[in-house]
């Protein structure tokens, strides 16, 4: 009889060395049900070491700054987080982010556009580039790390060339006011807040948000029950260049000026701040919120450097340092969760 | 209602070769309404090919299908969905992050305006699950968390949720501990009580004769016995399966 001849393969994970105990893993199987607390407990973590360390850090200047500072961080992240869930990788953010906020420059001050006109066009140009990586992705059939590379220097080259390398500066009180402060709070966060609003009814609660995760999650089984899934690609695509895009108008209101050099190595920033959020690289994993607080941590810890005059080039180091570790205990907690 | 003397699927000569690989070499195979045909046969016979060509996932490189006495050609499993017919696979199409209620309404979410509708994606999934008498702790319970045989009953609730004419299963007990077996068998009958025909695969054949009303069995891709379940025995069909028939 045959009963029973299952060819059943039982995959075991690795279990953690003896010496690190089941505490370790229960923690860090905890710690991948809870990513948002992971970020939020860093975040804080992370706060309370730099108003010990720096008397400045609690100021209200730099709060603001924080503030400020992390509204252009956190609108690439937010698109940065969708492509993330399906499973794909943006590259091009921070050059697009470059490409948008000239055009936004440009259509200023030389063509004297009123201010909404210009803010629009730098978040079409986003769009465009976003829409042109989603095309490559999904009817080219790149892959999306190639793709989105190619678009990282197709940008940054195309930003040189409009610009002549030179920074469109001393823009009209009708575009800088987003650099300015609703009370105490910048217009910049709230914008910004705003955007993450919109994009979390979007993710939360549509079919189209819905199929962003199940894509991430298994897209044959996706594709099995009839999700277009390159449709959703395309679209995630467009909707990371239109946050680039944003943030790119940000950035040229905040600083007064439009320079070509705007954003670069900012992918590494996006990236990293999904990751410490608590996306999962492989997709169909993570939150808004959680990539929110994981561009706070970013941005906290650049502050704190700051503060502590360490070298942009340990920067880099401590950066690198962090993203290491927030993947490596995520990809554990992954491993212990079931 | 004027009776179809046409089955409800009828497959003539499908051949599929898989480079040199002769996975089916002309076989014949019908399924009427509401029937339920156990389809076995040792591994390598062609059982999952043949399916998978009845599910629209592989295309026949020779051979007809009709549903309904209409000559058809599935080029995509939604091509076949179209028609009323589902599967069940064995490597189970679930999302594991989803929840329960989010995987049985995956791609065909209710929606209120442009927002899923979650609490009515909850009562209908929880109604369906009650209706095939399936228990599940909480809908809000990723299915990654969930036994197999929980997840077989998610995927089984998804393809009947579409008032289907045929669920094909591919392996639907393997795997399973023998409740959990017994318990998916027992959803085939329900299935059956709705008027739903089913074609399913196993390597177990007391769970063919548990609920089968008709036996075909394969060969090296060739159809050697087609039998009402009655009036075969479990010996025969092993010897038709190995070649000692």
């Amino acid at each position: 009889m045959r009963d029973g001849e299952f060819e059943r393969v039982e995959v075991t994970l690795p279990r953690p060395p003896r010496w690190q105990g089941i505490r370790l893993r229960e923690w860090l199987s905890q710690l991948n049900r809870n990513r948002e607390l992971f970020a939020l407990s860093t975040l804080l973590g992370l706060s309370a070491l730099s108003s010990a360390l720096s008397p400045h850090f609690l100021t209200e200047t730099n709060l603001k700054n924080l503030l400020a500072h992390v509204s252009v961080l956190a609108a690439v992240t937010a698109g940065e987080t969708f492509v993330m869930l399906t499973g794909g990788i943006d590259l091009s953010v921070g050059s697009v982010l470059a490409l948008s906020g000239v055009a936004s420059g440009m259509a200023i001050q030389w063509w004297r556009w009123p201010a909404p006109f210009a803010t629009l066009a730098g978040v079409a140009v986003g769009l465009a580039c976003g829409a042109v990586n989603g095309f490559l992705v999904t009817r080219v059939r790149i892959p999306s790390f190639i793709a989105t590379l190619a678009m990282l220097a197709i940008a940054r080259g195309l930003t040189l060339l409009l610009s002549g390398g030179e920074s469109i500066s001393d823009f009209p009180a009708s575009f800088t006011w987003l650099a300015g402060f609703v009370g105490p709070i910048p217009v910049l966060i709230l914008a910004v807040l705003l955007l993450y609003a919109g994009l979390q009814v979007v993710l939360g609660a549509t079919p189209f948000g819905q199929h962003i995760y199940a894509i991430g999650g298994n897209e044959q089984a996706a594709r099995l029950v009839g999700i277009r899934a390159d449709r959703v690609k395309f679209l995630v695509f467009s909707i990371s260049g239109g946050c680039a895009g944003c943030a790119g108008v940000l950035l040229a209101a905040r600083l007064n000026s439009a320079y070509p050099n705007a954003g670069v190595g900012l992918e590494l920033d996006a990236i990293a701040s999904s990751v410490l959020g608590g996306v999962s690289f492989t997709g169909g994993v993570g939150s808004l919120v959680g990539a929110f607080m994981g561009a706070m941590v970013v941005t906290v810890l650049g502050t704190l450097l700051n503060l502590l005059n360490v070298s942009p080039f340990y920067q880099f180091l401590a950066k690198g340092a962090i993203l290491l570790l927030a993947a490596i205990s995520l990809a554990r907690g992954v491993m212990y969760a079931k | 209602m004027r009776s179809d003397p046409q089955p409800f699927v009828r497959m003539v000569g499908i051949m599929k070769r898989f480079g040199g690989i002769h996975a089916l070499r002309g076989v014949d195979f019908t399924v009427d309404r509401g029937e339920v045909v156990g389809l076995v046969g040792d591994n390598g016979a062609g059982k999952s090919t043949l399916i998978k060509i009845l599910a629209g996932v592989y295309q026949p490189d020779q051979g007809e299908l009709y549903i309904d006495g209409e000559r058809v050609r599935f080029k995509s499993p939604l091509d076949a969905k179209a028609r009323g017919i589902e599967t069940v696979y064995q490597e189970l199409a679930l999302v594991d992050q989803l929840d329960v209620s989010a995987n049985i309404f995956l791609g065909r979410e209710p929606t209120f305006g442009p927002f899923i509708d979650r609490s009515r994606m909850r009562q209908e999934a929880h109604a369906l699950l009650t209706s095939l008498q399936i228990q599940i702790d909480s809908l809000r319970t990723p299915v990654g968390q969930l036994s197999g045989g929980q997840r077989q009953a998610v995927a089984i609730a998804r393809a009947v949720r579409t008032e289907p004419r045929l669920v094909i299963f591919d392996e639907p007990t393997a795997a399973l501990a023998p409740p959990e077996a017994a318990r998916v068998l027992e959803l085939v009958r329900r299935l059956r009580a709705r008027g739903i025909a089913v074609v399913f695969i196993t390597h177990t054949l007391q769970h063919v004769f548990a609920v089968a009303d008709r036996i075909v069995v394969l060969r090296s891709g060739t159809k050697v016995a087609d039998r009402p379940a009655a009036a075969t025995t479990l010996e025969e069909v092993v010897r038709q399966m190995v070649g000692e028939g």
